[in-house]
């Protein structure tokens, strides 16, 4: 899977530069969080710009990466949300549960 | 003028391919004929019906055996679509599959919502035994 990882003051920028997340590369981006986590941060952005398709698993990462930063007392906000990745979203009713903006840059400005 | 289309793919037991399956339903849906409804949303949820169809039978159906094949049919007719994914397993029982959670802890689990979105996009989803393995038979008006 193609992320690129980019530190930016307290804060991990994870920008995921697929056009797909699902079954076949969510394990990665969970793996991904996860270590970062486990390596003590305790502010990471998703950015999503560039995912055009999220399924269940792809769902299931990122609420995997949720429940790790609330364990820890650390954030994980998502940004760049897709339309049709937000339908995903609210189909399943997990816009409730994450912090969504519009860019990157006002999820790095909210920290 | 006809508008039938029959479509039937055989691919590895591996989700390599959910991509490429994804994408036929997409793309069929974008180039229907006479479909009223909204086609960007129609090809999302072909999309995504097909691959969560098809990680249901690679993961489970199939139990990630990557010898076993799985089976895709679309059919088109004026009124109806029609998905079906072959798989070469031992199944599992649908009725058994509950909705999740959307509450507390539960709107947290971090699966269990393959069948879910399946139900929710589809009017009708069945599962049943043939020779050989299983068939999930989805389908939707049009």
């Amino acid at each position: 899977m193609n992320i690129k990882r980019e530190e930016q003051g307290n804060v991990v920028l994870v920008q995921v530069k697929e056009e797909r997340l699902d079954a076949h590369n969510a394990d990665e981006l969970k793996l991904e969080l996860a270590n970062l986590f486990e390596s003590g941060k305790k502010g990471i952005v998703v950015d999503l710009k560039e995912v055009r398709f999220i399924d269940s698993s792809g769902l299931g990462a990122l609420v995997s990466g949720f429940k790790n930063a609330s364990a820890r007392q650390a954030e994980l906000k998502l940004s760049g949300v897709q339309s049709q990745v937000k339908s995903m979203f609210e189909l399943t009713r997990l816009h409730r549960v994450f912090d969504i903006y519009t860019t990157m840059d006002d999820a790095l400005a909210s920290f | 003028m006809k508008n039938e289309i029959d479509i039937q793919i055989k691919v590895p037991n591996q989700t390599r391919y959910l991509s490429l399956i994804g994408r036929i339903g997409e793309d069929l849906a974008l180039q229907l004929q006479g479909f009223k409804g909204d086609r960007e949303d129609l090809a999302n949820q072909l999309n995504v019906v097909l691959t969560e169809a098809m990680v249901n039978a690679i993961r489970h159906a199939n139990a990630g055996d990557p010898d076993k094949e799985v089976d895709i049919r679309i059919t088109i007719g004026d009124n109806e679509l029609l998905l079906q994914v072959f798989d070469q397993g031992q199944g599992f029982d649908l009725n058994s599959i509950q909705d999740p959670g959307f509450e507390g802890e539960e709107l947290l689990e971090t699966g269990g919502r393959g069948i879910y979105i399946i139900r929710t996009l589809m009017d009708s989803v069945v599962y049943r035994r043939i020779p050989g393995g299983n068939v999930l038979e989805m389908r939707k008006r049009l």
